[in-house]
């Protein structure tokens, strides 16, 4: 057979696996990151089946996946809310930053690895999956809450401190040293800063410069402007993830509400292969040995987020139900862990950091969105209404 | 019946929308999350955890546009009509408050329109909001449209005294 049939065959048999997968998941309330992974397991190197046709294939559809993960997530913030969230919320990013990266870094250093895959694994254990815990805030109707906005102010730092996070990593990683490490993280706050004032100051007039009338000149142009900007990005050292997250931020108004809808179809796809590609990069057979740190791991930085979330939540003088439903819903990890331990693998960290990832990932996305369920059952509630009424008595 | 100003709150929800919410007079808290893509959500909030809301309603356009019809306006309309029913003598009138009546930044009550008239001011429309059931200190503003119930005879007579045609 010819090679490229061989790659139609094999990459229509994945989509189509991972489209039943997805649906049986849905049926469980679960989501999709971690089928995908396990998906990515099981086909990869050492897998049941190996694709091997396919795989430079889904290497430039797993990083294009990146770029579109990025962007769709600039899109769904407008730069006054990044701003005008910073001011409000920094010390609550500041408590998460510090309770999330020093577990994964001493972690790190505990097992013996180096200073890099530190950095790496700080930053894994760091961000929370927004993209799952926004659906599981909408599943379980608590859009509405008032810790809600605590929570996603939380998200949104976090989503912000990535854009100088992975130009950081992604200089040290290529082995540039201290004073390059510094010099790109210049160029990424010059950037960054940048890209932010010239939204606000003239958000309107770049969107108004594609029309949002033809919807298939502005996919094609937003599409297009968003690799663009990120090959841009990596050209400079900045993260192509970071550029696409930019250009997420410049668009605003109604360009920002039709490209969301348009790109969300092409995000889902290639984020699907990005995250199968994650998985086809790790040898299942790696994974035994690092199931026990994982799992280690995982419960340590859930409880961080926990109390991550409890301190932010009490900041905003949430009372304790509402605290322990902020941190509980932090707990998921996912997409941008993924991200971050993607560039490892790729520049060659330590072979055992990419299982680790993979069971880390695996293990915070499915049993967080379990977690956050638990402060809604009675059982719970009386046991903090006692707790409550305890303190009451006593005070 | 005096005017309450019911204070709003609204929360910004980013990569959502945003939240307005309410206490209300009961001590319950109401609320609206509107999603960015145009979804809204009437949210009811828990009595015990005043964090957490009871149930989330998801609702269209059109039915969030229905709802507000059925809470807002019609809480005077409802009143008029059931006026009209009881008694076929009276009328309901729009009367406009003209640029020069004597009782633009006074109060409703200097005008002592019920006692001179026997018709009653029910609302006041002003920027295309109703303000039902003005009470005595409710001041007038120019542009104001006083919706009052009464005779013929006592609607005209306050439509003279908004305008300032007899003496106070």
């Amino acid at each position: 057979m010819h090679d490229t049939t061989v790659l139609l065959i094999e990459f229509g048999a994945l989509l189509f696996g991972l489209g039943m997968l997805g649906r049986v998941g849905r049926r469980f309330g679960l989501s999709p990151i971690p089928l995908y992974l396990l998906a990515g397991l099981a086909f990869g190197q050492g897998g049941l089946v190996q694709l091997s046709a396919s795989n430079d294939f889904t290497a430039i559809g797993a990083q294009i996946g990146v770029i579109l993960l990025l962007v769709m997530l600039g899109l769904e913030y407008s730069a006054d809310e990044l701003v005008g969230n910073l001011r409000s919320a920094a010390p609550a990013g500041i408590i998460d930053m510090l309770l999330n990266t020093v577990p994964g870094a001493l972690f790190a250093l505990l097992l013996g690895w180096d200073a890099k895959a530190a950095l790496v694994l700080a930053g894994i254990t760091w961000v929370s999956s927004s993209g799952v815990i926004a659906k599981v805030l909408g599943d379980l109707g608590r859009l509405g809450n008032r810790e809600t906005p605590v929570i996603l102010s939380v998200l949104v730092i976090e989503d912000l401190a990535m854009a100088f996070y992975l130009p950081i990593v992604t200089a040290v990683l290529a082995g540039v040293g201290l004073l390059g490490g510094l010099s790109t993280l210049g160029v990424a706050v010059v950037t960054v800063v940048a890209v932010l004032v010239v939204a606000i100051r003239y958000g309107g007039p770049i969107s108004r410069f594609m029309s949002v009338k033809d919807p298939e000149a502005l996919l094609l142009s937003v599409f297009g402007l968003t690799l663009f900007v990120a090959g841009v990005a990596a050209e400079l050292k900045v993260s192509e993830a970071v550029g696409a997250f930019l250009v997420g931020i410049a668009l605003s108004g109604p360009v920002a509400h039709h490209a969301t809808q348009m790109l969300s179809p092409l995000r889902d796809l290639f984020a699907a292969v990005f995250f199968v590609f994650f998985g086809l990069s790790t040898d299942p057979a790696d994974m035994p040995p690092v199931l026990l740190p994982a799992l280690g791991l995982a419960v340590l930085t859930m409880l961080t987020k926990v109390a991550t979330g409890y301190l932010a939540a009490r900041r905003s003088g949430i009372a304790l139900p509402g605290r322990l439903r902020t941190g509980f819903a932090l707990t998921p990890r996912g997409e941008f862990s993924v991200v971050i331990a993607g560039l490892a693998v790729v520049s060659g960290v330590d072979p055992q950091l990419a299982p680790l990832a993979t069971a880390y990932v695996l293990i915070t996305v499915i049993s967080g969105p379990v977690l956050a369920r638990l402060p809604d059952y009675s059982w719970f509630k009386n046991l903090l209404r006692r707790r409550m009424a305890a303190q009451r008595s006593t005070a | 019946m005096v005017l309450v100003r019911v204070r709003v709150e609204q929360t910004p929800l980013p990569g959502i929308g945003v939240r307005h919410d309410l206490v209300t007079s009961s001590g319950r808290t109401v609320g609206v999350v509107s999603h960015r893509n145009g979804r809204r959500d009437l949210v009811l909030y828990d009595v015990d955890d005043p964090d957490s809301c009871l149930a989330s309603i998801p609702l269209t356009d059109d039915e969030a546009e229905a709802l507000a019809d059925v809470l807002g306006a019609s809480l005077m309309l409802g009143q008029l009509a059931g006026l009209r029913q009881q008694a076929a003598g009276l009328l309901t009138e729009q009367i406009a408050l003209p640029a020069g009546s004597p009782f633009v930044g006074r109060q409703l009550g200097d005008t002592r329109a019920r006692t001179r008239t026997s018709a009653s001011i029910v609302a006041v429309l002003r920027d295309r909001e109703v303000i039902p059931s003005p009470g005595p200190s409710f001041r007038f503003e120019a542009n104001d449209v006083v919706v009052a119930v009464g005779t013929r005879h006592g609607l005209d007579g306050v439509t003279a005294i908004l305008a300032g045609d007899t003496d106070g």
